[in-house]
């Protein structure tokens, strides 16, 4: 009896604690797999196409590198109760303020602009039209962001997170080696020598790794959620399992790019998908489903990042769970950012392929200023109390900003010149 | 009626007014940055007014090379 007893008290802790994590769980995972937003696609793609599963063991190091820099916005939106973008203006005075504000809204719109070509890229391999994917897109995301409860919106949008690990079954689908797979990707090497054309897309993957948006993203979304300090532990483990996610995704869309793509030059993902088409429909077409769920996680939270930051800033009622009415200039911004996002992509003759570089450089110039307030902000004990970075983290997240700072300049200056690195 | 009025119409004219109305009380607000600058912090927002300059600098350099036809 005592046995079942215990066994029966085990069960409930833990049905117990996964309700918890159920009811905190969202900005961290959300924000981790919208990361693996169109680009973040097309960058695996990419990279797997070009060196098969020899960089798999890179983006199993990225996983730590994302969560060390996206747990410290937990930390500093629920002890704050601020969004970032409100953080600095009242840490470090107007001028930071509006830089990040206005870069932030810059690289953000270009950002969906890339989110709107991934989207009507992977529909069109399905016959749809670019307008009609637009229009689908906006209406839907509109549905999801007025419904006035922000508990809607999270769900309804990690639903759309689980839709990413879509690359899983058709990895598997594909039947890869495994021991392949652990024999060339988890030992660290790099395949060809330390080349240019590995650099560029070691650098690339860094870039999509850590986005300037994720930052504003995750610490307003904390916010939003009203998440308090006691909080926090959860909202760190969500983060953590977002990592996770992230990471497997990668992998996975490394796996079907290496076996079935291997030695490609690819563009774009839809590309790939459309490469694929011809000999694995299913495994094209869960690709091309994939990418369009990348690009529409991508875009309902980058254009809420800028709504958010600017209520923030400006004052006006800046939650989802407010209805229209009570936040009408939130909702108004939102819709705004997509509707231009998406009409770019339908104008004939845009420079798409400028906009995409363009994105780079201008993400090179708003991450280092968001990266090094938040380790300032971090460490002032008047702001953060007990939560504070400690010295392990304080080591762990310098390295890191110091290097993210400094290969994501590289790619940044590489996109403008081209042919610098040789 | 200001010169903003004349210009733009009354309508947008108080649309501006309202809008740098507003610009102007949130630099009153963040007038004085709250958060203690230690030293390091300090060299670290030196070197990042450095950085941006040097990145100003480059897409300048671009936009130059750009429109004398060069890559």
């Amino acid at each position: 009896m005592d046995l079942f007893s215990k066994l029966y008290f085990n069960y409930s802790k833990i049905i117990k604690t996964i309700k918890i994590y159920l009811l905190l769980a969202g900005p961290g995972m959300i924000v981790m797999i919208a990361d693996n937003d169109a680009g973040g696609i097309t960058t695996y793609a990419a990279t797997g196409a070009k060196f098969g599963y020899s960089l798999i063991w890179f983006l199993v190091l990225l996983g730590p590198v994302a969560y060390f820099v996206q747990e410290m916005t937990v930390r500093l939106g629920a002890v704050t109760k601020h969004g970032h973008a409100e953080a600095i203006f009242s840490a470090f005075g107007s001028f930071w303020g509006w830089f990040s504000l206005l870069d932030l809204t810059l690289v953000n719109w270009l950002t969906m602009v890339t989110e709107f070509i991934g989207m009507t890229a992977a529909l069109s391999i399905f016959g749809v039209p670019p307008l009609i994917t637009v229009i689908i897109v906006i209406l839907m995301m509109l549905g999801i962001v007025m419904s006035g409860r922000y508990w809607t919106w999270e769900k309804i949008t990690m639903a759309f997170c689980l839709l990413n690990l879509i690359y899983v079954p058709a990895a598997i689908l594909l039947h890869p080696s495994i021991t392949d797979v652990l024999r060339v990707g988890i030992v660290p090497n790099f395949p060809g020598g330390f080349k240019a054309e590995l650099f560029f897309l070691l650098m690339a993957n860094i870039g999509t790794t850590i986005a300037p948006w994720m930052i504003f993203f995750q610490q307003s979304a904390v916010v939003d959620k009203n998440m308090k300090e006691k909080d926090i532990p959860w909202g760190k483990f969500d983060t953590l399992v977002g990592a996770i996610f992230t990471i497997i995704v990668a992998v996975f869309v490394i796996i079907v790019a290496g076996t079935l793509l291997y030695g490609m030059n690819i563009e774009s993902a839809a590309q790939a998908a459309q490469a694929i088409m011809g000999t694995h429909p299913w495994v094209g077409t869960l690709l091309a489903i994939g990418l369009f769920d990348a690009g529409f996680l991508g875009a309902i939270c980058i254009a809420l990042t800028s709504s958010w930051a600017f209520g923030e800033v400006f004052g006006w009622a800046h939650s989802l769970n407010y209805k229209v009415k009570e936040a009408f200039w939130f909702y108004v911004f939102f819709f705004f950012g997509l509707v231009t996002a998406g009409t770019v992509v339908l104008i004939p003759g845009a420079p798409l392929v400028l906009i995409t570089l363009f994105v780079q450089v201008i993400a090179v110039t708003l991450l280092p200023a968001a990266l090094v307030f938040l380790i300032i902000l971090l460490n002032d004990e008047g702001i953060m109390g007990k939560y504070k970075n400690t010295l392990f983290e304080n080591i762990a997240n310098i390295t890191i900003v110091v290097c993210i700072i400094f290969i994501s300049s590289l790619y940044g200056i590489s996109t403008l010149f081209p042919n610098l690195f040789g | 009626m200001g010169a903003i009025e004349r210009v733009f119409g009354e309508r947008i004219g108080s649309v501006i007014h309202e809008s740098t109305g507003k610009i102007r009380s949130i630099n009153q607000k963040y007038a004085t940055p709250k958060v203690k600058l230690s030293g390091g912090a300090k060299f670290a927002l030196l070197l990042l007014r450095l950085y941006l300059i040097f990145l100003v600098g480059l897409l300048a350099y671009k936009f130059w090379t750009i429109i004398h036809g060069g890559a």
